[in-house]
């Protein structure tokens, strides 16, 4: 087992499976996060619901060992490719032979870890540790998340405009991530063969823009349209 | 008929041996046969230098008709030049312009260290295959073609997976120098016919652990070596090695 969990392929896998557990956790986040468009007491439920139920509980330890596991091991893995080659071309033209995205993942990734920094820091941290406002929705006392997010987007003056430029360009290499990462994570598995390939890389796009849409709409609803 | 002839400047990696630190040496070669493929072209530099009484470049090279892969270069970016499901021996020169500055260096992986000029040892590859890469039997007679029934499916993606060479155009084209395409065209002929399914346990999980010793990088799916592969072998092969070697360490 510990061979397996050295060898290239299983790095690889645990990656992998790391990835696509992220991957569900997206679409979940991302349903939660659509509710801030039904106002405020449909997104403050929401995130009270979120918050409070069991299952969600057991699940953020296990999410936040998700992204550490696939942070670790990328870059365990991407010092490893580093040094398999210690004398680089003078030349390289790979722009036929690949897609930019798949040869920039490791930029790509970090990119969006340095987002996910600055995102847990608004949102996670507050609710969290911090001293968030409360609200009273149909009786019951909750958080009043809806008005972090609206005060990010909104209330903050100019900073509004560079925190939803900083989220709308996170979402963004987070697609392009994505746009690698899903058929990547199904042939890591071995889960893919000619066929099966074009199937999973139009359902990863698909699944990409989704994400990086959906979740775009949010400071672009609250700084233009709300 | 009008003969067409280009002339190029060439800049060509020179390393005296394994141990020296090699550079960048640049020559002009005029009135080149656009009919010349990139090694004669390369024989006509090498004539011009003996000429001089200079060192002539050494490169690796034996059949010149695209099959013993013993060819390689990476030309201009590109692992056996500008062209596809070639080897460096059937590039033309009429894939260039005239006028043009081409870039030749030896294949830049830490396994496949250089040995002189263009050459490189891929003696990393003959030890991968020392590790599983064949069929055990016991000498006898040749059994009847037909006395095992295959379906026409898997023989013909063996017979695709076996086109594999072993020129290396994979690790050097890929960006994290893995020999995951070779490792898989190898395990995948053996592992889609019944003669080599007995062995296929021990073949998947020895030949990877023997790519991991020799230091190959992790393959990261970019896809670049199937694009640059001179037999056009595709990293479809690549899921299954990935099916065999997971199946292989789940039974233990």
């Amino acid at each position: 087992m510990s061979n397996f969990i050295s060898s290239s392929i299983g790095k690889k896998l645990i990656m992998s499976i790391s990835g696509l557990f992220l991957i569900v956790f997206l679409l979940v986040h991302l349903t939660a996060n659509l509710f801030l468009l039904g106002g405020s007491d449909a997104f403050n439920i929401s995130a009270h619901f979120m918050g409070t139920n069991p299952l969600i509980q057991i699940m953020q330890p296990l999410l936040a060992l998700g992204f550490a596991l696939h942070i670790i091991y990328s870059l365990i893995v991407q010092f490893h490719n580093w040094k398999s080659r210690p004398v680089n071309y003078a030349k390289v033209n790979q722009k036929d032979a690949s897609t930019w995205a798949s040869r920039n993942m490791i930029w790509l990734g970090l990119f969006v870890l340095a987002f996910l920094i600055i995102h847990l820091i608004n949102f996670f941290w507050v609710l969290k540790f911090g001293e968030p406002e409360t609200t009273v929705v149909n009786g019951v006392e909750m958080e009043d998340a809806y008005s972090l997010v609206a005060g990010l987007f909104i209330n903050g003056g100019t900073l509004a405009y560079v925190y939803s430029a900083i989220y709308i360009i996170g979402f963004i290499a987070l697609g392009m991530h994505l746009h690698h990462a899903f058929w990547s994570a199904f042939q890591t598995i071995g889960w893919s063969n000619i066929k099966w390939r074009k199937r999973l890389t139009l359902i990863g796009d698909v699944y990409a823009i989704i994400i990086a849409v959906g979740f775009s709409i949010i400071p672009i609803y609250f700084l233009f349209i709300k | 008929m009008a003969h067409k002839t280009i002339n190029i400047k060439l800049r060509v990696w020179r390393q005296k041996d394994a141990k020296s630190k090699g550079g960048f040496e640049t020559y002009e070669l005029e009135n080149i046969s656009v009919d010349s493929s990139f090694l004669e072209m390369i024989d006509v530099l090498n004539e011009k230098l003996v000429s001089e009484g200079k060192e002539p470049v050494a490169y690796d090279h034996d059949c010149r008709e695209g099959i013993c892969g013993m060819c390689s270069l990476f030309i201009n970016g590109r692992a056996h030049g500008p062209d596809s499901l070639v080897t460096t021996c059937q590039l033309h020169m009429r894939k260039f312009s005239d006028g043009e500055t081409i870039t030749v260096e030896p294949w830049r992986v830490g396994s496949f260290p250089v040995i002189k000029d263009l050459m490189v040892d891929r003696t990393a590859y003959e030890k991968i295959m020392q590790a599983g890469g064949f069929v055990s039997v016991s000498t006898g007679g040749v059994p009847d073609a037909n006395a095992i029934p295959i379906p026409k499916a898997n023989a013909d993606e063996a017979m695709d997976a076996a086109a594999c060479i072993g020129c290396g155009a994979c690790v050097a084209t890929c960006k994290n120098s893995s020999a995951m395409l070779f490792v898989a065209a190898k395990v995948s002929q053996l592992a889609l016919l019944p003669q080599g399914r007995i062995e296929a346990s021990r073949r998947a999980k020895n030949m990877v652990a023997k790519m991991d010793e020799l230091g190959f990088g992790n393959c990261s799916n970019t896809g670049a070596c199937e694009m640059e592969c001179p037999k056009g072998i595709s990293i479809a092969h690549i899921a299954r090695l990935n099916r065999e070697f997971l199946s292989a360490n789940i039974k233990g």
